[in-house]
């Protein structure tokens, strides 16, 4: 305790001495994370803006606009970072923001304008193996749910991602989702509540394929020289998330946030993201992407709903999912 | 047994007990659109009660012949076994499934050896794998509770039963059946509670929605509908159903007592059979208890290499946290037994069982709108923390403490009254040392509850005080699942030595 209240004190005294602004960024744990992007874009920013920003984390998208719901007009936190296009919707029912004024040329494969919601980067939900244990990986849900192999998914209730492969197979199956789903049971090993989770289960051999991101075989090549792992490419198309951020409409340092979020898609930033966050940058030519990146597939079609007609499709598809595989 | 009037201290620590978790709960009602259940709801009430019923059935049922075995039988390790044992629940939730499943998982040492022998493959993942993670995480700490219960039955009672040569069934239904049936129920609500908010084991293991618990719906409302109402008539049903158990232990729970002995050591030992089919129920519990544990060593010596440097000041936070808390959890726990043993109000007895049926992200929420409009609630996260984690394991602590809270006011407090011992010298020279042996026990658990815990800690951190089960959970979200196999391995170590040394030091205290 006694280290606590010299620590508080320590950071008051810091804080009222410097009387530099101070940014508040709230963002999930793993853009925070020493690991993250976040060190380095804390490095690059405060090199431009004689400003301190600091970060402070929820654990995901969904834990980041919950909190911002919670705190309401009380916040301190100046911007958010790390809502995805499932959540931007009740986001945007809040009231809390105001739009971000930027312009930058985005690179997404799906045209994106949101005058409250900045991306800044994204990526295609896919089914990752292990191509030493599966050589000739299934090429469709389909093909998927026709053969044996062993999946883990997560609980859209729960997950993001989890929420991502639900929205996905609505946009692509429609109507007959619920037909797929029900056919897709007898692979499906276990839900998760979490990507980590399921991630791990894979990792230990529980399943042949996980639910993840296109870009997962590149962290195994980047940042473990490993490149047994794969994304299948399915015919169907791969669902879309784009990861945005936005200021907050109770902002006391709007200019440093606007300088923030310009950073943000600039050159610098944008260059951090692929071998930190391990996703696309929202603006950056493809050319500019690390070797790591290289070898990854590139969906054919991508499936993304207008983000103001989620919540009627996201429960009315949740529900279905819940149906099919509790029968 | 004359009421007595509640002592203040004892009063005031069931008030905030109260407060924090059913006023959290209120908080949260109250920022909400009203209560509302839906029909999902009562699909999930009916397998969450499925679960948790079968959980704390199994975790008890086995833990008798074991507690029976341990408390009759004296052989090398028999000590670091008995400690040993109590690793599991100690786990954070995440590596004990890890662990669970490279034993038991479709590509774990199990179906390899049956496919070896040509046998067809177990499947863990329904129902059968959430009530053996249950009885994993759960068989230890019935066992210590009950094994308390057999070391409580005094020597001379043994000798006497011995000396007239009295059968296995007589012996059981004089001296064991009654302090089983004083023992069972209250083990049997605390396990039962602990799995009603099961979460991530069941949902893991559960193979898939058909496995939603409670817990999960207060998850979904508060994560992705926002809806406070929902997630706070979700929390009401778990009080409900807790307070229900509650009573139903109360009703058959009998107040019985052997009387006082004069702690010379001795026990049972029948051979023949019984020794075999004791030395069967040891090895098979501890092949089943150990073998995950191992995986989980096996998995984490490969990363200690390459961990973060986040990880050691996370740790030592974690310490700093876990140890102040143990013994608020333990002192706190120690009043309330003493009052109810005096024959204080069955309410305290109560309060002592909110915090398990608490809900940790309603009770996160509702801590979170109280404080959040007052103080930067990243300044608070420690010592939130703190008090939290000292709530949630005051239960263990009190369950582990009351019996012999009882035995000690039935068989001693006439005797301390007669040498007019009375305040310090009562509570030193009487009440710590016949209690030193579940002090010891309960405080090892809640100092190894308080640092696996991820409690409210990721609802609060900032920046820079995260605790060494939310670093491990930031590993696992970002692919580093080899550093998060090794930091899980030494949270293990540390839990683990925590606990040992308050055990032991416990063990050592205790006469005999």
């Amino acid at each position: 305790m006694k280290y606590l209240l010299a620590a508080g004190l320590l950071s008051i005294a810091t804080n009222a001495l410097a009387d530099t602004p101070v940014l508040v960024v709230l963002t999930y744990d793993s853009f925070a994370a020493e690991w993250g992007p976040g060190p380095a874009v804390e490095k690059g920013f405060e090199a431009t803006c004689a400003c301190d920003l600091q970060f402070i984390t929820a654990g995901d998208g969904a834990a980041l606009l919950a909190r911002v719901l919670l705190e309401g007009a009380t916040t301190d936190t100046d911007v958010v970072l790390g809502l995805d296009t499932n959540l931007t919707a009740a986001a945007t029912a809040s009231g809390l923001f105001t739009p971000h004024g930027q312009t930058p040329a985005l690179s997404l494969p799906t045209p994106y304008a949101n005058p409250l919601f900045l991306p800044y980067d994204f990526g295609w939900f896919a089914f990752v193996y292990d191509n030493t244990k599966l050589t000739t990986p299934p090429t469709s849900f389909a093909e998927l749910a026709a053969s044996d192999l062993k999946i883990v998914i997560q609980d859209p209730r729960s997950s993001t991602p989890g929420l991502g492969l639900v929205m996905w197979v609505k946009a692509a199956y429609g109507d007959s989702a619920g037909a797929l789903w029900a056919d897709l049971a007898d692979n499906i090993v276990t839900v998760t509540p979490g990507w980590s989770e399921a991630y791990g289960l894979f990792l230990e051999g529980e399943a042949d394929m996980v639910l993840s991101y296109t870009t997962s075989p590149a962290y195994h090549i980047g940042a473990e020289g490993d490149s047994t792992k794969s994304a299948a490419l399915f015919t169907e198309g791969h669902g879309l998330q784009i990861e945005v951020a936005g200021k907050l409409a109770t902002t006391d340092q709007p200019a440093l946030a606007d300088a923030f979020l310009a950073f943000l898609t600039g050159p610098d930033a944008q260059g951090i993201i692929p071998e930190t966050n391990w996703m696309y940058p929202a603006a950056m030519p493809a050319a500019n992407l690390p070797a790591s990146f290289s070898t990854l597939v590139t969906p054919g079609k991508t499936w993304l709903f207008p983000e103001s007609d989620v919540p009627a499709i996201r429960d009315a598809a949740v529900t279905e999912w819940q149906d099919s595989l509790s029968r | 047994m004359a009421r007595q009037p509640v002592p203040l201290t004892a009063g005031l620590i069931a008030l905030g007990l109260a407060l924090l978790t059913l006023g959290t709960a209120g908080v949260v009602m109250a920022n909400g659109n009203g209560l509302r259940l839906s029909d999902a709801d009562f699909a999930a009430l009916q397998f969450t009660l499925l679960q948790a019923a079968l959980s704390a059935l199994f975790s008890v049922g086995l833990a008798i012949p074991l507690a029976r075995a341990l408390a009759r039988r004296r052989f090398a390790g028999r000590g670091v076994l008995i400690t040993l044992l109590g690793a599991p629940f100690l786990l954070p939730v995440i590596v004990a499934v890890l662990g669970l499943l490279t034993v038991f998982g479709r590509a774990g040492w199990v179906n390899d050896a049956l496919a070896l022998a040509g046998l067809p493959p177990v499947a863990i993942y329904g129902l059968q794998g959430v009530v053996i993670a249950h009885v994993f995480l759960n068989l230890p700490l019935a066992t210590r509770m009950i094994l308390q219960g057999w070391q409580a039955i005094p020597a001379e009672r043994l000798r006497l039963a011995a000396a007239l040569d009295l059968p296995p069934a007589a012996i059981l239904r004089h001296l064991e059946w009654p302090m089983l049936r004083n023992i069972l129920p209250g083990a049997t609500i605390t396990i039962l509670t602990i799995c009603l908010t099961s979460f991530a084991v069941a949902l893991t293991l559960g193979g898939g929605p058909r496995a939603t618990t409670i817990e999960l719906g207060i998850y979904q409302a508060l994560r992705f509908e926002f809806d406070l109402g929902h997630a706070a008539s979700l929390a009401s049903l778990q009080f409900a159903i807790g307070a229900t158990a509650a009573c139903v232990a109360w009703s058959v729970a009998p107040t019985f007592g052997f009387g006082a002995g004069l702690d010379r050591g001795y026990h049972l030992a029948p051979t023949g059979w019984r020794l075999c089919a004791d030395a069967a129920v040891i090895l098979l519990a501890a092949a089943f208890l150990l073998l995950p544990l191992s995986a989980i060593t096996l998995r984490g010596i490969g990363g200690l290499a390459n961990l973060p440097a986040s990880v050691w000041p996370a740790a030592l936070r974690s310490l700093l946290i876990a140890i102040p808390s143990a013994m608020l959890a333990t002192a706190a726990a120690l009043c309330l037994a003493l009052a109810v043993a005096r024959g204080g109000l069955r309410l305290l007895d109560l309060s002592a069982l909110l915090p398990l049926a608490t809900s940790n992200l309603v009770l996160g929420t509702g801590l979170f709108l109280l404080l959040q409009p007052v103080v930067s609630v990243a300044k608070l996260a420690l010592p939130v923390t703190l008090m939290v984690n000292a709530a949630l394991a005051l239960p263990f602590v009190y369950r582990l403490i009351l019996p012999q809270a009882q035995a000690l006011h039935r068989d001693y407090a006439r005797l301390t009254a007669a040498l007019g011992l009375s305040g310090f010298s009562a509570f030193a020279l009487i009440t710590l040392p016949r209690l030193a042996r579940p002090l010891g026990f309960g405080t090892g658990v809640a100092a190894a509850l308080s640092i696996g815990d991820l409690g409210v800690i990721a609802l609060f951190a900032g920046e820079a005080q995260a605790t060494l089960p939310l670093v491990i959970h930031r590993l696992m979200g970002a692919y580093r699942t080899d550093a998060a196999a090794a930091a899980a391995l030494i949270l293990v170590l540390m839990a683990f030595a925590l606990f040992a040394l308050f055990d032991l030091g416990g063990r050592c205290a205790a006469p005999e």
